[in-house]
């Protein structure tokens, strides 16, 4: 049984609609992501996901419990980090844990031993007695995602954690959830980072205007394009020469290029790459520089949206 | 602990590092204390002495009450000395000379809407703080005079002369050193001190509840109130928490406005048990209004501005800022108001009447906050609405 399965969820702002109809499932220590750009809906549907938000349509299943906002028993299931920082900036780091612990029901010894482990795991325990508008923001990002891993949830629902956070806080972040799904923990994760989504989710929902566009694993969602690997030479001179030398090469479907530049569209670019090599080093061809280009996610988004995942 | 619980220790945690618990807990009740006590007379506040300097930039009617029935009868009584000055700068030169405590600087266009400015001098900060809390009553006095003069005249057709007659007629009523000696059954055995210092901090029990309630909003704008109610917790508790906060707070500058009037003005309040039930029913009932408004309210600037008016409005109606009988109309509609069940109590303990009396004014405003917490309630989901 999935940790969260929901179906036909569905939210309207007046004329708006935010969701529409979306359907996903998240099992055990599996992480989850939704990818898509502002406005896509992501936050939305995480809202109704952690009960805050009430829905027009659908359902939510937590561990096969019917859970909305007055859901207290699957409330606790879940540890939920918002796009916000939603914190209180007048107590310090560890009175918001020890709030937000008592919230979840800990008592004082588990609660005091648990706010020392999540306070070292975001390497904030040196300042956890300081005020919080102390903080800088990535320190208060950290301590944001703190607060989500109290209650050791059976699900983790994070909504852009990584916004405006430095490369080596991002790195924690991305390791910690990481581990916590080796430990089973089941992992909903919004980002419009595609690195993020690929080096993170063990699946991955597209999500645009409310719509869940696609959904699998990266390699099943990169199957959805006609596209192919690309690989980008610059060579000394000689690159008209050395085209049809390439075009004959199996696995190569097109080549093509004038001046330095030579572009091939191909299957498999780094299994072909020492085969490209050898026969342009036989053709006479001196090469400056190799790009191998594979499509991505955001190549995917590009595809099923026909526009940019940033702008 | 229950999640009420932990709201409650956290909202005060919080309310005591914004100051708003030392504020309105200690500082305001005890400032309104030593206002009255300095007005009214009495106890050890008329050993004290002030120099205060007055700037008069203005000469119009509001500027001439604020120093002929503020300053110039406490420098009668030799309360304070008062100098007039021409210039704010010839007031702070007196400040730097030490010769004067504080000056009052009445700008020019002062009127009702305005407090007049007070200029402190670092070397007497007791008598700077006194001069502040007086200019702030004035102000207050004022404004609660238009508004009753507006309430009192909703519904008829505009009529200037009336609207000013009314309003001439509420300042004198309202002249801060004007000794109430009014023959009604409610405030006959009430002095004078008791009665100011009570009706006063009734009516600041409304700030208190605005204050925290406010709290509610801003936790929604900011989004923390959203991960708290991720959390396995009921909506009532946010509310709840809040209130009980308020309600405390309010119970503490209940207790510092009893304890410094009854030393300062030698007020009194009578049986002190009957004064804690009384005490504790108006706090509920006022801190009742408070999140009934809230629940109305989409912001907290709304929240704060809707209850201001009902706390002016509750609080002219109910003869807590100036008293009811001479405003004759006003006097029935005093009878929704906690205030005038508040000093109803209190001027029947004060007659020595018997605890039985109190059940009435206790359950009325038990009633009260029943009611207007019950419909605070109903608006619980739309005032948690993330
Ligand atoms: N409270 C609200 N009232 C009206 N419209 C809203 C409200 N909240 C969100 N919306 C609208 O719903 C749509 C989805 O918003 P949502 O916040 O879910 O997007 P998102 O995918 O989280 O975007 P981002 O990446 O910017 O966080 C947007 O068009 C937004 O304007
Ligand atoms: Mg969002």
């Amino acid at each position: 049984m999935p940790v969260l399965e929901i179906t036909d969820l569905t939210k309207r702002y007046g004329d708006l609609l935010a969701v529409d109809h979306m359907s996903f499932a998240v099992e055990e220590g599996e992480t989850y992501g939704l990818l898509g750009p502002n406005g896509a809906g992501k936050t939305t549907t995480i809202s109704m996901v952690v009960g805050v938000l009430d829905r027009d349509g659908g359902e939510v299943l937590i561990d096969g419990l019917r859970h909305d906002v007055t859901s207290v028993k699957t409330k606790a299931l879940i540890g939920y980090v918002p796009q916000e920082l939603a914190l209180y900036p007048d107590l310090t780091a560890r009175e918001n844990l020890r709030f937000f612990g008592h919230l979840y029901g800990l008592t004082a010894r588990p609660a005091r031993m648990r706010i020392t482990e999540v306070l070292e795991l975001v390497e904030l325990h040196e300042r956890a007695d300081e005020a919080v508008t102390k903080y800088s923001g990535g320190m208060m990002r950290r301590l944001n995602i703190a607060i989500g891993l109290l209650n050791r949830p059976r699900l983790l629902v994070l909504d852009e954690p990584t916004a405006g956070v430095d490369p080596h806080s991002r790195n924690a972040i991305l390791e910690s959830v990481q581990r916590l799904a080796a430990e089973g923990v089941a992992t909903l994760y919004t980002t419009h980072y595609m690195e993020e989504a690929e080096r993170l989710c063990d699946r991955v929902g597209i999500v645009d205007a409310g719509h869940m566009l696609a959904e699998g694993t990266r390699r099943e969602l990169v199957g959805l394009l006609d596209e192919h690997d690309r690989v980008i030479l610059r060579v000394a001179d000689g690159a008209a020469r050395a085209v049809p030398t390439l075009r004959d090469l199996p696995g190569v479907l097109k080549a093509g290029g004038e001046d330095g530049d030579l572009e091939l569209i191909v299957n498999e670019a780094r299994s072909l790459l020492p085969a490209i090599i050898g026969a342009l080093g036989e053709a006479g061809v001196e090469v400056r520089s190799v790009e191998v280009r594979e499509p991505d996610l955001e190549s995917v988004f590009l595809h099923i949206t026909g526009k940019a995942l940033r702008d | 602990m229950p999640p009420v619980m932990a709201i409650l220790l956290k909202d005060l945690r919080q309310r005591s590092r914004d100051s708003t618990l030392l504020l309105f807990g200690v500082l305001l009740p005890l400032g309104l204390a030593f206002l009255f006590s300095l007005m009214l007379g009495g106890g050890d506040g008329s050993r004290f002495n002030a120099r205060y300097a007055v700037a008069d930039l203005d000469r119009g009617p509001d500027a001439t009450a604020f120093v002929g029935q503020v300053l110039e009868p406490l420098e009668r009584r030799g309360t304070v000395s008062l100098q007039r000055v021409s210039s704010v700068q010839d007031g702070a030169r007196l400040l730097e000379r030490k010769e004067a405590d504080a000056v009052f600087v009445i700008p020019a266009g002062f009127s009702s809407a305005t407090t007049p400015e007070v200029i402190g001098g670092a070397h007497a900060p007791i008598a700077v703080q006194v001069a502040r809390e007086m200019a702030q009553a004035f102000a207050m006095e004022r404004q609660s005079i238009r508004l009753a003069v507006l309430a009192a005249s909703r519904g008829l057709p505009v009529d200037e002369e009336r609207d000013s007659r009314l309003a001439r007629r509420a300042q004198e009523v309202a002249a801060p050193l004007t000794l109430v000696s009014d023959t009604s059954a409610t405030r006959r055995q009430l002095d004078t001190a008791t009665y100011h210092a009570a009706g006063m901090a009734i009516f600041f029990q409304f700030f208190v509840a605005m204050f925290v309630m406010a709290a509610v909003f801003e936790e929604r704008r900011s989004r923390v109130l959203a991960r708290v109610l991720a959390a396995p917790v009921p909506r009532a508790a946010v509310l709840g928490g809040k209130a009980l906060c308020g309600i405390l707070i309010g119970l503490m500058s209940m207790a510092v406005v009893v304890a410094a009037s009854t030393w300062l003005m030698g007020a009194r309040w009578g049986p002190p048990l009957g004064v804690v039930a009384l005490v504790i029913a108006g706090v509920l009932a006022v801190t009742g209004i408070a999140a009934a408004v809230a629940g109305f309210s989409n912001t907290s600037e709304q929240a704060a501005n809707r209850i201001s008016v009902v706390a002016m409005v509750l609080g002219v109606f109910g003869g807590a800022l100036f008293p009811i009988p001479q405003l004759g109309v006003l006097e029935v509609a005093s009878h929704l108001t906690p205030h005038r069940w508040f000093l109803t109590g209190l001027a029947d303990l004060a007659a020595g009447l018997s605890p039985g009396a109190l059940l009435t004014p206790v359950l009325v405003l038990l009633a009260i906050a029943a009611a207007t917490g019950g419909l605070a309630l109903t608006r619980v989901g739309g005032m948690t609405r993330t």
